[in-house]
């Protein structure tokens, strides 16, 4: 089964499919998998009876969708996956960003796409919680990635205090 | 001058550790090239022509005559005993090996240095006022908040992997000598009717492509707000620039596409969710970074000195070098002191191990032992008594770097181009020599007065030709290297975009194109006119026509 890791960097066990874009709704509640992860477009129009239906429903976000999409109907999901469809396109650091301190969501985030261990740090620093990385070997040395450093400067979301503030305390 | 204190030396330690590890897996083979481009430019190696280029950050131009002398080491020890001050207060080694990099920031550590964020798609070293501090017209040092944001902008998780890279500049002073208005985002200081100090915030600005002047996103911001309203700069910025097309990814296209309205009021609105949040700064805080930047020991002192005058009288060069690379200090009885690095036949910013060692000891002697590196590829001597002026004059041409030419023609910023840029297309250190040779005479120089010549090698304008009073940029005619020539660019607070003058022109043409244009200025010129503002009132046509005239 594929993996994935989380941010104690252990190593989990991920049985979840990743719906494509396109995939209509009885396609999903037909499909053989109790763990699906569907597109932000089928996950608007039919999450209620998705989420109905016995399965485990999560939704992914691709890159250009936007937090403000999903915030009324975050807390239904199992988890929000933000996809990385390029390790270079930054996007998702912000709209985790948004989620957790504009919508105030405290579920899972999983970082999805093209995860990689050199930027696990700064995923889980934005509010990642959950890392399915594109190469899932040595995923044992992968988890260094989640403590390149052992703090940071600025306020983020896994440590709102900026640490002159941390310092001043 | 900062000092690192324990967390900085422990991220500085992990960051040397992570690179290290990043370049053992990509020679290893188990990191691909790809992966491993944005992870060597967020370390400031990039591959260029004939060999990696490292660019070193030198955190708002502040420097030690420690680091320099460790500078001096590492160009020696790891590359062929030279560098290069960048006209953004960086410094390149252009010979490192990729593999031996890891080990020069273990060395660049030690002394409180690094290469952090100096290139790649994320927040770049933070720039300023070379005079910040010392100069005899400033509004408020600008040092501390240029700390402030660069411990922000360093790892900050969220604009690690922006849609194209992103500059800051702060401005204290009254005269702009940080091109303040052609950063990304650029911040003057300023007080309000209670003596409070803030910024104004312009924003989209930068050169380039497509250079564009900064608008004004926010007349006053109060200090206490500057880190949160510059996270919904950037969150915005992060989430909403142009990915699709690399020449159309900085904030400016953003802002012109949006208008600045619209673009203030998605940040106003990203704001409201931050403001008073933990970022928001503290008077203990400031109070920790200014207490950094305090004056050193100045002595109570006159601010005339009788030697100095005798000097001035009987020394010619001596009088030359006074009147122009030593500046009014707020002190009595001190001056600041620029080293011109543009001696002819030098390559504009270029330095030498030697020389390095040497400015590290007149730092010591003459001046607190802290110094400045300038956008306009200089070095700065801040803190230096009146009285000592003579001797460190004396001292600094055995090294040829007493060149009276600072605000001059021949003080040419020049970007590496051709010679050693991959980017480049045309070479542009043989351009500035071949323009110093004809103009190295002081009298000359100085009848031409205040004027800035600014040349890039191509496009990406390193060497801010747009707004040079005079620019020349290298493009690429057929195969050929030939060179526009815009002029009425100024980087000042009155900042313009200079004007192309007409069809490029061979190398070798490009000296006697600066003389005609000169001569142009030299008929038209007003009595205290210097040739920006002469430019202003006659306008491009007088100068159209003397270049391109027809020789029957
Ligand atoms: S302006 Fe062009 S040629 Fe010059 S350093 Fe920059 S990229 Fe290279």
């Amino acid at each position: 089964m594929p993996k994935l890791i989380d941010l104690q960097g252990q190593v989990l066990d991920n049985p979840w499919v990743l719906l494509e874009k396109d995939t209509a709704a009885d396609m999903a509640a037909s499909h053989e998998s109790m763990h699906l992860i569907v597109p932000l477009q089928l996950w608007l129009s039919s999450f209620e009876s998705l989420t109905g239906s016995g399965k485990q429903i999560a939704v992914w976000l691709d890159s250009d969708e936007t937090a403000g999409s999903i915030a009324d109907s975050a807390d239904k999901a199992a988890f929000i996956a933000l996809n990385f469809p390029g390790f270079m396109d930054g996007r998702a650091y912000s709209t985790a960003v948004a989620l957790r301190k504009h919508h105030g969501f405290t579920g899972e985030i999983r970082a999805i796409g093209d995860v990689l261990r050199d930027q696990l740090f700064y995923m889980r620093r934005c509010g990642f919680s959950t890392f399915d990385l594109k190469d899932s070997v040595k995923l044992e040395d992968a988890c260094k990635g989640l403590k390149d450093f052992s703090t940071s400067y600025t306020s983020t979301t896994e440590e709102p205090l900026p640490l002159f503030k941390r310092k001043q305390a | 001058m900062y000092q690192y204190d324990e967390y900085d030396h422990q991220m500085l330690a992990e960051r040397v550790a992570q690179y290290r590890d990043q370049t053992r897996r990509f020679l290893a083979g188990e990191l691909e090239s790809a992966q491993f481009l944005p992870l060597r430019l967020q370390n400031g190696l990039y591959i260029q022509r004939l060999a990696p280029m490292l660019r070193v950050a030198i955190p708002y131009g502040c420097l030690s005559a420690v680091q320099l002398r460790k500078l001096a080491w590492i160009s020696r020890h790891f590359d062929k005993g030279y560098a290069h001050f960048s006209t953004r207060q960086n410094i390149q080694f252009n010979w490192p090996k990729l593999e031996e990099v890891p080990d020069i920031l273990e060395e660049l550590a030690k002394v409180q240095m690094h290469a952090i964020q100096t290139s790649g798609n994320c927040i770049r070293n933070t720039t300023t006022d070379q005079f910040a501090g010392v100069a005899s017209d400033e509004l408020e040092d600008s040092r501390p908040w240029c700390e402030i944001i660069r411990q922000w902008s360093t790892f900050h998780p969220e604009f690690a992997h922006l849609p194209r890279k992103f500059k800051i500049a702060v401005c204290g002073t009254r005269k702009d000598q940080a091109a303040t208005q052609v950063h990304d985002i650029g911040l003057y200081l300023r007080k309000d009717a209670n003596g409070e100090t803030g910024f104004q915030v312009l924003v989209g600005g930068g050169l380039g492509r497509t250079p564009v002047i900064g608008q004004v996103i926010r007349e006053f911001l109060p200090w206490q707000h500057l880190l949160s309203y510059l996270d919904a700069i950037m969150r915005i910025y992060n989430l909403e620039g142009r990915r699709d097309n690399k020449y159309k990814a900085r904030i400016k296209i953003l802002v012109k596409e949006l208008g600045i309205d619209t673009f203030r009021e998605k940040v106003e609105q990203e704001w409201q969710h931050s403001i008073n949040g933990p970022a928001t700064l503290t008077l203990d805080e400031v109070s920790r970074c200014k207490a950094f930047f305090t004056d050193p020991a100045y002595e109570e002192l006159e601010d005339s000195n009788k030697a100095v005058q005798d000097r001035l009288g009987s020394d010619l060069l001596f009088s030359h070098w006074m009147e122009r690379n030593v500046a009014a200090h707020k002190k009595p009885g001190y001056r600041i002191v620029t080293l011109c690095l543009k001696a002819t036949g030098n390559a504009p910013g270029d330095i030498t191990a030697e020389q390095m060692e040497f400015v590290a000891d007149l730092a010591e002697k003459f001046s607190f032992a802290e110094l400045r590196v300038t956008h306009e590829q200089n070095l700065v001597l801040t803190d230096v008594r009146l009285a000592d002026t003579p001797a460190l004059f004396d001292a600094l041409k055995q090294e040829y770097l007493a060149t009276p030419y600072t605000g001059l023609l021949n003080d040419i910023i020049c970007c590496p181009g051709g010679d050693f840029c991959s980017l480049a297309n045309a070479k542009s250190i043989p351009i500035a020599e071949s323009i110093q040779r004809r103009f190295d005479n002081f009298e000359v120089q100085r009848k031409i007065g205040n004027i800035t010549l600014n040349i890039s090698g191509c496009m990406n304008a390193c060497g801010h030709h747009h707004v040079g009073n005079i620019g020349i940029l290298g493009v690429d005619k057929k195969g050929e290297e030939f060179y526009q020539v815009t002029l009425g660019g100024s980087s000042d607070h009155d900042t313009s975009l200079g004007k192309v003058l007409g069809p490029a022109f061979a190398q070798d043409e490009i000296p006697e194109v600066i003389s005609k244009i000169l001569d142009v200025f030299e008929v038209h010129r007003q009595e205290g006119e210097n040739f920006i503002e002469t430019f202003r009132r006659i306008g491009m046509d007088p100068f159209k026509e003397r270049v391109y005239a027809k020789v029957d």
